[in-house]
């Protein structure tokens, strides 16, 4: 198969990525990595991504990590499958890759701090910090506070339709929600529509249960 | 019409962008916000990015924010008008766009984090973390040891010619050599250091170092 993903069903990256294969309903091999074992950090692993994280990806010669870069290329190399990810009118599009940046450089860096406390920690065993919760729900309610206003004005983040900028939130999402950290989100009618809605996309559902 | 560049000169963000214009020629006028008297987080400027923060961009009546959306839009705005900073090809795109990924997470948040304790904090009168930078600089070793790598099998990052991943790179590591006193990590490395010394060295970044150099 040409496409092939490697990455782990708990991981947020792997998730950004296979929401995106599922949206644009494309055939791919899913490569279980071990984590616990510590193959992420194999010599073998670490020629497809340096830095020994998941998840990686392969579609015929094309070697690609960072599931941000690898759901740009898929959108924009199959804009005729599923759904269509992007939107061709530059200007258009340069909005959605703000709100793409937005996920990116803010709502992920407070959002995952909170998955990994309240979500991670005790997959693991190990203990919550409630400082650092009550530090990253402050700062990830100021970011919810713009996004509430964003969505007042515009259906999704990046425009009238479902694109890249609100699918990248899905995995996040995902693990924050069945957390305390979900009441951030019901506090914010739009943000909480928003969430719903994109929470129950069949390809979205199809991807965390396959 | 010109394009208005909302950011002081001294802020990495803006440089990223002005960086951008000045490789594609395009005519800007840079209008300063006074960030030590909180002018970004005034209700005229959170208009503009409701993040309250720099830069913001706007074109006409097309508004941006973001410096790498920013970088991108002009990028394939103009692509082939000058040497293609984004690719001609999907695949070289995904390259540049895994790059600068990188760059945007694992390269800046350590620089980030640095410049913070290190400048930004002293001049608020607060204590730098110096475990906290310590730790930092040990990652962006192993960051420079991956670019190393790389740039030993390219001549840039995402290839073998000057994209946005190296140009998002230039205001990051000026401030590693110069205000940081981390200049061994780009030093210590041949490979790293021949790449430096070619992308600083661009007419464009020049050109946005003349006007970081002119402002003091």
């Amino acid at each position: 198969m040409a496409i092939k993903l490697y990455g782990t069903a708990a991981s947020t990256a792997t998730l950004r990525a296979k929401a995106c294969l599922a949206e644009k309903g494309l055939d791919y091999e899913f490569v279980n990595v071990n984590m616990s074992n510590k193959e992420h950090k194999t010599p073998e692993f670490l020629s497809r991504n340096p830095f020994g994280q998941v998840p990686a990806f392969e579609d015929g010669d094309l070697k690609l990590f960072e599931s941000r870069a690898i759901t740009q290329y898929l959108a924009h190399a199959y804009p005729d499958n599923g759904t269509n990810l992007i939107i061709h009118d530059p200007k258009k599009m340069a909005i959605v890759g703000v709100w793409i940046e937005v996920e990116s450089q803010k709502f992920d860096q407070f959002g995952s701090k909170l998955a990994w406390e309240l979500a991670y920690k005790p997959m693991f065993g190990l203990t919550t910090d409630d400082a650092a919760v009550e530090e990253n729900e402050k700062k990830l309610e100021q970011v919810l506070d713009v996004y509430e206003s964003r969505l007042s004005e515009s259906k999704y983040l990046g425009g009238d339709c479902f694109t890249l900028a609100d699918l990248h939130h899905l995995p996040v999402l995902k693990f924050l929600f069945g957390t305390k950290a979900k009441r951030l989100f019901d506090a914010r009618p739009h943000v909480s529509a928003w969430a719903a809605d994109i929470q129950s996309r069949p390809a979205w559902v199809k991807a965390i249960t396959a | 019409m010109v394009v208005k560049v909302y950011g002081p000169i001294q802020a990495a963000c803006p440089q990223r962008v002005l960086a951008c214009l000045f490789e594609f020629g395009v005519d800007f006028e840079l209008i300063t916000v006074d960030l030590d008297s909180n002018e970004h987080k005034q209700p005229d400027f959170l208009q503009k990015q409701p993040f309250g923060q720099v830069p913001v961009v706007e074109d006409g009546e097309f508004r941006l924010f973001e410096s790498r959306a920013i970088i991108r839009y002009y990028a394939t705005k103009y692509g082939d008008k000058n040497r293609n900073l984004y690719g001609t090809t999907l695949e070289e795109k995904a390259l540049v766009d895994q790059w600068l990924e990188v760059e945007a997470h694992h390269f800046n948040d350590m620089v980030y984090t640095i410049v913070l304790q290190k400048l930004v904090i002293p001049k608020m009168g607060g204590r730098t973390d110096f475990d906290l930078v310590h730790n930092c600089e040990k990652k962006l070793e192993q960051v420079f040891d991956i670019y190393e790598q790389r740039l030993s099998k390219n001549n840039y990052l995402a290839g073998n010619w000057f994209t946005l991943a190296d140009l998002s790179h230039l205001p990051g590591i000026r401030y590693l050599m110069n205000e940081c006193e981390l200049g061994h990590l780009v030093r210590d490395r041949k490979k790293v250091n021949l790449w430096w010394d070619d992308i600083s060295n661009r007419p464009a970044w020049k050109k946005v170092m003349q006007m970081f150099n002119g402002q003091g």
